[in-house]
């Protein structure tokens, strides 16, 4: 059979989310949606001092699109705001094939997305917890 | 008349489709069809030995070219029955024929207060340029509902239509829950209550006979491409009286009869609907595409495609978490399956899929209240052709039998 990057750590991630709740206390939220093909996240952050210090996000759409919030808020939770863009970028990187394998290392589990680079209709999915993460994060002087 | 009734039937038809091969099950006929050798050859041909601008040239070789784009012409007339060939307005594809009746018929004879009527299941092809219309115009666009079955009953039809019905549009055949629609009937309703009838017959023309003097449907848009002609040749059949009485809707070369400075008098029907050069190739392939349907004929055409239908509807319903949108009966479906599977985005199911090469369409279709009325945002569809194989099928069924598994469900053993 054909190997599909639907491996076990994208399935854990889909169907038993660490972050997949609402988040009391969170001072930034925001929504965003594939409106193509409805993936739909809310994430909320929680930051102080610059710094991330808590994340969730609540959510329907593909496996893609729910595994990537979950995988991006293991990595980007207790970082600072600037670890966190230079994060996004390199994963926005790799979903472009444009990274080395040391970055690729930094995304930990991030990184089983790597082949989204081969596969263009999947892109958005990929990359829709990132950009509203970007958002947040570029909107909010924290 | 051809058979396909064995299997040496259907290898030799899948022999005629030079893309078609024993490891891709190309299951996505409802978005567009493989294509026969004979209309890539016939394509190619007119290329190859009479290429030049067809309608206006005074050469042999313009003579040619007009002889074949006028003879598809006469082609598509006696394949559907219409009267005659000026009723064949050439275009690009369905949405193409749907927008030009908006635009020509609709925005210039329609006013405040008219209505026209649609199905909750057009396509968007056939619903955005009539929320146009009505939004330009000040018509109300309304909505016919079908059942959850997939059905439009008379009744709702009746309750639906009034004198103050200008315009009815309506799918005969959906292309998502496979239900082909009693045309025949509604356009009837129509007619009493002063209306023209619009069908589309996108995913109907290249799997059921249709006659349009017998359906009595006023104007009929179909595409090439979903019934093995090439992309980028549609046509809109219309009744000569009402294509006489429409303006045109692109202006420029060759629709016209003469031009001054200020004015210009228009072309005949249909050359004034056919503004500027035409895809006389893609209109040959379609005249090939044509014969090679009439080859097979419909009787073995529907006979196997429902066959095949039937086949597939029994595999995917005896899938665990696995549900069929529309109708419970595979007769209802015309070689359209449209299904969820619980818990999986179909975009995944596409995917996983793909990676074990069967194709298939996942997404809203292109008719997004349908989904809506049908509480789902999204799903995932097979369509299936004469030339698609039990063996392709059972292919998707042991597919999707094992999907959830392969997301990681831990599902207790069937």
């Amino acid at each position: 059979m054909a190997s599909t990057f639907y491996n076990e750590i994208l399935t854990e991630h889909n169907i038993h989310p660490y972050h997949k709740h609402k988040l009391d206390g969170s001072n930034f939220s925001l929504e965003g949606v594939n409106p193509s093909c409805g993936d739909d996240i809310v994430l909320s952050l929680k930051i102080e001092d610059g710094k991330i210090v808590d994340g969730a996000y609540v959510g329907d759409g593909c496996a893609i699109s729910q595994a990537s919030a979950d995988m991006m808020l293991d990595l980007v939770i207790g970082k600072t705001k600037e670890e966190a863009i230079r994060l996004k970028d390199i994963f926005l990187r790799m979903i472009k094939g444009e990274i080395s394998e040391d970055e690729k290392k930094e995304l930990e589990e991030a990184s089983v997305l790597s082949d989204v680079s081969h596969m263009p209709a999947r892109v958005k999915c990929a990359v829709l917890g990132w950009h509203t993460l970007e958002e947040i994060l570029d909107e909010k002087p924290a | 008349m051809s058979n396909l009734n064995n299997k040496a039937d259907v290898a030799a038809i899948r022999s005629a489709f030079p893309i078609l091969n024993d490891t891709t099950a190309y299951l996505d006929n409802a978005a567009t069809t493989q294509k026969p050798v004979s209309v890539i050859s016939a394509a190619r041909n007119y290329y190859d030995t009479m290429n030049a601008n067809p309608l206006r040239g005074l050469y042999k070789l313009s003579v040619a070219a007009t002889d074949a784009y006028e003879g598809a012409r006469s082609t598509v007339a006696r394949f559907i029955n219409a009267r005659e060939s000026e009723e064949i307005v050439f275009t690009r594809n369905t949405t193409e024929s749907l927008n030009l009746l908006a635009y020509s018929y609709g925005m210039n004879f329609l006013k405040e207060g008219d209505e026209i009527l649609i199905s909750i299941m057009e396509h968007h092809s056939n619903m955005i340029p009539w929320q146009q219309t009505a939004k330009r115009t000040g018509a109300v666009l309304k909505y016919v509902d079908c059942d959850d079955q997939g059905k439009i009953s008379v009744e709702a039809f009746e309750a639906a239509v009034s004198d103050r019905t200008r315009i009815v549009a309506m799918t005969q055949l959906s292309n998502v829950l496979g239900t082909l629609n009693d045309v025949k009937t509604f356009a009837a309703i129509a007619h009493r209550h002063g209306a023209v009838f619009i069908a589309d017959g996108a995913q109907s023309v290249p799997h059921v006979p249709v006659d349009v003097q017998d359906l009595d449907v006023d104007f009929l848009a179909f595409s090439g491409h979903k019934m093995y002609a090439p992309m980028g040749i549609g046509v809109l059949y219309g009744k000569r009286e009402l294509l006489e009485k429409m303006p045109p809707f692109l202006f420029g070369g060759e629709m016209i009869e003469s031009v001054t400075r200020e004015d210009a008098k228009f072309a005949e029907v249909p050359h004034k609907f056919e503004a500027g050069t035409v895809n006389a190739a893609g209109a040959v392939g379609l005249d090939a595409a044509i014969k090679f349907v009439r080859s097979i004929g419909f009787e073995a055409i529907e006979a196997r495609e429902n066959a095949l239908t039937e086949y597939a509807f029994k595999k995917l319903a005896a899938i665990p978490h696995l549900h069929i949108l529309g109708s419970g009966r595979p007769e209802d479906h015309h070689g359209i399956l449209t299904f969820t599977i619980d818990d999986v985005h179909p975009h995944d199911v596409a995917y996983i899929l793909d990676t074990k090469d069967i194709d298939v369409r996942a997404g809203h279709h292109c008719a997004q209240p349908l989904m809506k009325q049908f509480g789902v945002f999204s799903t995932t569809r097979a369509s299936l052709s004469f030339y698609n194989t039990e063996e392709e099928i059972d292919r998707l069924a042991a597919a999707l039998g094992e999907l959830r598994k392969e997301m990681g469900y831990d599902d207790p053993a069937e």
